[in-house]
């Protein structure tokens, strides 16, 4: 059955993303896009030559990939929206992820300048997915502002601690209208078949591939595992309980009339 | 608020005894957590912790890898002037040495930058000695107007200045600030600062306060290890980063652990800082403060830089020079200090390569 996932129009099948950040080396990617058949790569404008933009870590991106220039550094609002309209006018598409980081201890984000860049951009046309803290009102606030996906951390940036945020995601994926995608946090493939299982649209995983011993074998492990974790959500799991169940209880009787 | 308030409780804390009373099995506890409070730290810095630095080690690789991946961004520094109204007794540029002093004109920083552009590197630190008669701010502008059509970021590590100083230089296009407070010591401060405006203690500590509060991205502070017990320096300092962290959210706080190289003059160093116990500061900062960068200059040995890289490094100049025009100019100036590591920038980039590691030369881009 067709399982796609649709952001700013733009189908995707696979439901990782990955990232660019934190790998010894940028040759390693290709194989790494390869083997997790991701299809939207976060890219930090940051660290991109825009003059030049076939240098550095862009000439190891295939061009089928949707990039997704993300606007880390950025500690307001007015710098992340600068630094996405430097992201397009470079070439790098209209796809941005919003990072508006204000606290540069824990890396949490700043929900309320997240809105107004997401807002802003959103009106300019830009396919907005802004990374947030996961707070029920900030995430519908993000809707209303246009974007086209909402982006809660699973736990602060680079601390692989899974989802420690795991209460307050599952309500914004109840009472969202756009896909969530859990981003940061997510250390390993079990956690993210969790977040699948709890029916996030897509994870996104950095660290947990790029620091790996074997980044590329992470890679393939995190892509089964998020088509492991969409196929249970997808099927319908069976529900907890703390006591052994007979398997018809209310109504075996009836096979033994 | 200053981080001098804070100072003045930690200096009568009787740190030699609590350290001393530490044991190896406590240092072994304090790797089992997740965030570092004070005497975790001071655990860290402890003779115990010698014993076991393998231990510590692995732990702070871990963290480095987890929070800053496989990646050491490069940065150089950018002499402009080496004039200085201050008599330190441990630096070259003091102004008791005598020698031909320069300042670069426009044209010469020019090329320099050129020069230094050419390398690959995009992180420039711009560098004077401490004269704001020689360098006022004024001029610091003209060179940043320069620097910016170069290079991707642009720090200083100049004179102190005031907080209006410092957001005039940030909207000209300054994004970093690097001061040392070259000792923690209130007491023994001012016999390594015998004349001019540095012998100022607590205008001097304030400084990365003032850079924070004009709105710097980034602000990089250290001890010059040598100049006393490296043990309270180390933890002066990162209780100093931790305090500057907390207050001021906004700005990426890193470190540095300078050691005192050869000069001109005969300055020995009170202390001896040798390599293990370098190592030992680096792993106890990156312990206690796992998000923050840790520089690394050229003042050590390429054999030391490559087998400190895994443990905490996350920043390194490559190709260094810290004489005024030594990037272009055959007439260069005298240089600050000895530097050990004499490789250019590719050089590096080979070696940060071989051991696993990418270079990063852009981290920034300009708005």
């Amino acid at each position: 059955m067709n399982d796609q996932l649709v952001i700013g129009g733009k189908e995707l099948s696979s439901r990782l993303f990955i990232g660019t950040g934190k790998y010894y080396s940028d040759e390693v990617i290709p194989e790494v896009i390869n083997r997790s058949k991701s299809e939207v790569i976060t890219v930090a404008v940051r660290r991109v030559d825009l003059n030049r933009s076939e240098q550095h870590v862009m000439k190891y991106i295939p061009k089928e990939m949707t990039l997704l220039p993300n606007t880390s550094g950025a500690r307001t609002a007015e710098e992340a929206v600068r630094i996405a309209r430097l992201a397009r006018a470079a070439g790098m598409g209209n796809w941005i992820k919003i990072e508006v980081i204000s606290d540069q201890k824990y890396l949490l984000p700043d929900n309320e300048e997240t809105i107004k860049a997401t807002e802003q951009l959103a009106a300019e046309g830009f396919v907005v997915l802004p990374y947030m803290s996961p707070d029920l009102m900030a995430a519908k606030k993000l809707e209303e502002a246009g974007a086209a996906a909402v982006m809660p951390l699973g736990a602060p940036i680079g601390t692989n601690r899974g989802l420690q945020t795991k209460e307050l995601i599952k309500l914004l994926i109840s009472e969202s209208k756009v896909p969530i995608i859990i981003d940061a946090g997510i250390g390993k493939p079990s956690e993210a078949a969790e977040a699948m299982e709890l029916g996030a649209a897509a994870v996104l995983v950095n660290t947990a591939i790029a620091a790996a011993k074997d980044p590329v074998a992470m890679a393939e492990a995190f892509a089964q595992a998020v088509e492991a974790g969409r196929t249970a959500y997808r099927t319908g799991m069976a529900t907890k309980s703390e006591t052994a169940n007979a398997s018809s209880p209310l109504t075996s009787f009836l096979d033994s009339i | 608020m200053s981080f001098y308030l804070i100072y003045k409780q930690l200096k009568d804390v009787p740190i030699e005894t609590y350290m001393q009373s530490v044991s190896e099995a406590d240092v072994r506890v304090v790797l089992t957590k997740q965030e570092l409070n004070q005497e975790d730290l001071l655990a860290l810095l402890s003779p115990a912790a010698e014993r076991i630095l393998e231990e510590i080690a692995e732990q702070a690789h871990r963290l480095t890898v987890q929070h800053f991946g496989k990646t050491i961004q490069l940065f150089n520094p950018l002499y402009v002037s080496d004039y200085c109204v201050n008599h330190c007794t441990y630096c070259s540029f003091s102004v008791t040495n005598e020698f031909e002093r320069k300042i670069l004109t426009e044209e010469e920083i020019e090329v320099e930058a050129q020069t230094l552009r050419a390398t690959g590197i995009e992180h420039v630190l711009l560098l004077t000695g401490e004269s704001k008669q020689h360098t006022p701010v004024s001029y610091l502008k003209d060179c940043v107007k320069i620097l910016r059509k170069y290079f991707s970021s642009i720090a200083i590590e100049v004179n102190p200045l005031d907080t209006e100083e410092y957001e005039e230089l940030f909207a000209a296009g300054v994004d970093g600030v690097t001061v040392y407070q070259e000792t923690y010591n209130e007491d023994i401060y001012k016999q390594y600062h015998v004349k001019g405006p540095k012998r100022n203690y607590l205008y001097r500590l304030d400084t990365p306060e003032r850079a924070c509060e004009a709105g710097m991205r980034s602000v990089n502070i250290g001890a010059l290890l040598g100049l006393d017990d490296w043990r309270k320096e180390v933890f002066l300092m990162a209780m100093h980063a931790q305090y500057l962290q907390t207050t001021y959210l906004g700005t990426e706080i890193s470190v540095s652990l300078p050691r005192i190289r050869p000069t001109i003059g005969d300055f020995i160093p009170t202390t001896a800082v040798y390599d293990r116990y370098l190592v030992q500061c680096m792993l106890a900062l990156r312990l206690f403060l796992p998000r923050s960068g840790i520089t690394l200059s050229t003042r050590e040995s390429p054999e030391l830089r490559d087998h400190l890289l895994p443990l905490g490094v996350t920043k390194m100049s490559a190709g260094a020079s810290t004489e005024v025009g030594g990037y272009s100019q055959d007439d260069k100036g005298t240089n600050q200090f000895e530097i050990s590591d004499e490789r250019n920038v590719n050089e590096i980039s080979e070696a940060l390569i071989r051991k696993g590691y990418q270079p990063i030369y852009k981290d920034w881009v300009h708005l």
